[in-house]
């Protein structure tokens, strides 16, 4: 059992970022990515602004810059397009290297904007547990089926890893070993057999659900609803946000 | 234990009860099975012999093809579906199956809150139940950071959390080591569900399984499934003792075990 991907995350230290409730979290992250997306991208020092406030609630919830920046190479694939735009967009080009002028600012538009999201949700991520992500979301009233489906995949996400990890063993002990095309075909039947089981198990999942009186609502779990100080807590992050981007359009 | 006298209440009856799956491959022919309220019966049979079939009948997640199937006396067919998946507790093999919330304590709280309680009154419920089972102390840890033993034993707690009559396990002892197999034993042998006049009794249990010792130790009574029938039924002893039959049936007892020179525990 390798650990759930909610602990690779998730940093258990106390802090007052930590003890908000999710849904305050939730919304004001989404508020301040809009806030970040709608900035106009010559706007640098909003920008800064923006990475400021972000280290700032690191700071509050005892985040390490480390933890943070680490976690934020997941944008790296989404980003490689942006390097690509300086080379391939059209109009005027740069003395030096002659790049793309419009493809500069469409790169930095990405990359800047996109860090600043990641960032901002890796914060979220370290300071909820996924589970009570999942809770905010549910009291945020997104459809309870969107929501159950998240929360069994992170129920199964060990199982299905456990299942491919045995999988693997039994072809290795077997002398297979992946070295070019020739063997996609065995990895493809094994992605087909992990389907079929996952499959197999979501009806075995579903028979036990009936068995216990299921009916096709999920219980809803009896949560506080967040307090007014909970909330003006979490809304400072978008107000300061908010300040920023009015500040970044009128400079 | 001071139990109150066996009685004659039928918790479970099995009449004439055929099935084939919609690919045509029939799987049980006729099957007639009666177990007392309170008592634990062992259902032993081969890979293939229709047991798990069988078991889907008992809460209506299968309906009959032929035959009836009754819990308590309430047939189990469209109306009182509900009522009878409370009061049988169908414990799956793989309590990965079984467990699928994202804490001990929300898989517990799953099936009364199905059934329609909330705050205080499910607490407790929730908490009673794993206190049965010895796992109080992990209500809030995921399903899937706790061994295997610990898992089995949160599966029968989901079900005892809504005061079932009747406890179905599947294979309960499969993949269980020794030590955690003996656990589970001594707690099914003084489990103690309380029924609809909130008196503590013994839970019905019916064991699938073909782990014959298992048997042994924990029902007095065993029923065979073979083929889609019964084919034997009488005490846990004399039927393992009975060494043509075993064989005939692709039952095999452990190298040098001898059911006649152990005495079951009482209980």
């Amino acid at each position: 059992m390798g650990a759930a991907p909610a602990d690779t995350l998730y940093l258990p230290v106390g802090s007052p970022v930590h003890r908000l409730p999710p849904q305050c979290k939730i919304a004001a992250v989404c508020c301040f990515v809009v806030l970040v997306v709608a900035t106009p991208r010559e706007a640098f020092p909003a920008f800064a602004a923006y990475a400021l406030l972000l280290a700032c609630v690191a700071a509050a919830g005892r985040v390490r810059p480390g933890h943070v920046l680490k976690r934020m190479l997941i944008e790296v694939p989404f980003v490689a397009f942006a390097v690509l735009l300086p080379f391939v967009a059209e109009g005027p080009r740069t003395d030096m290297l002659g790049l793309s002028v419009e493809g500069l600012w469409g790169a930095w538009n990405i990359l800047a904007k996109g860090t600043l999201g990641v960032a901002a949700s890796v914060l979220l991520a370290s300071t909820t547990q996924l589970r009570s992500l999942l809770r905010g979301l549910e009291r945020l009233r997104l459809p309870p089926l969107l929501v159950q489906i998240a929360s069994f995949m992170l129920r199964y996400a060990d199982v299905l890893a456990g299942e491919l990890h045995r999988m693997r063993l039994a072809r290795l002990s077997r002398g297979f070993d992946a070295r070019g095309p020739r063997h996609w075909g065995v990895l493809a039947k094994t992605a087909g057999a992990l389907f079929i089981r996952c499959y197999e198990r979501g009806e075995r999942v579903h028979l036990a659900m009936l068995s216990r009186g299921w009916t096709g609502t999920m219980p809803r779990s009896e949560e506080e609803a967040a307090t007014r100080a909970e909330w003006a807590t979490a809304a400072c992050l978008p107000l300061l946000a908010l300040l920023v981007c009015l500040g970044g359009w009128t400079l | 234990m001071t139990d109150p006298p066996p009685d004659r209440e039928i918790s479970l009856e099995v009449s004439g009860l055929a099935y084939a799956y919609p690919d045509g491959h029939q799987a049980l022919f006729g099957v007639d099975l009666t177990v007392e309220r309170g008592s634990r019966v062992a259902l032993l049979g081969p890979n293939g012999a229709g047991k798990t079939t069988l078991v889907h009948h008992l809460n209506g997640l299968l309906a009959p093809g032929a035959g009836t199937v009754s819990v308590a006396g309430l047939p189990v067919t469209g109306e009182h579906l509900k009522e009878v998946r409370r009061r049988v507790g169908l414990v799956f093999q793989d309590p990965d199956d079984q467990l699928f919330m994202p804490t001990v304590r929300e898989d517990v709280a799953f099936g009364p809150s199905c059934a329609g309680l909330r705050g205080e009154e499910l607490a407790s419920r929730v908490a009673k139940a794993l206190r049965q089972v010895g796992m109080e102390a992990h209500a809030d840890r995921a399903p899937h950071h706790l061994s295997f033993g610990q898992r089995r034993r949160v599966a029968v707690a989901t079900v005892l959390a809504s005061h079932p009559e009747i406890l179905v396990l599947d294979e309960p002892s499969s993949n269980l080591d020794p030590a955690a197999r003996s656990e589970l034993a001594a707690i099914l042998r003084t489990l103690r569900v309380p029924d609809a006049d909130g008196r503590a009794r013994r839970p019905t249990v019916l064991m699938v399984t073909h782990d014959l010792p298992y048997a042994l130790e924990l029902c007095p009574r065993s029923v065979v499934l073979s083929g889609g029938v019964i084919v034997a039924d009488g005490g846990t002893q004399d039927l393992l003792g009975d060494a043509e039959l075993m064989r005939a049936h692709r039952l095999e007892l452990p190298f040098g075990f001898d059911p006649r020179s152990v005495t079951a525990p009482a209980g």
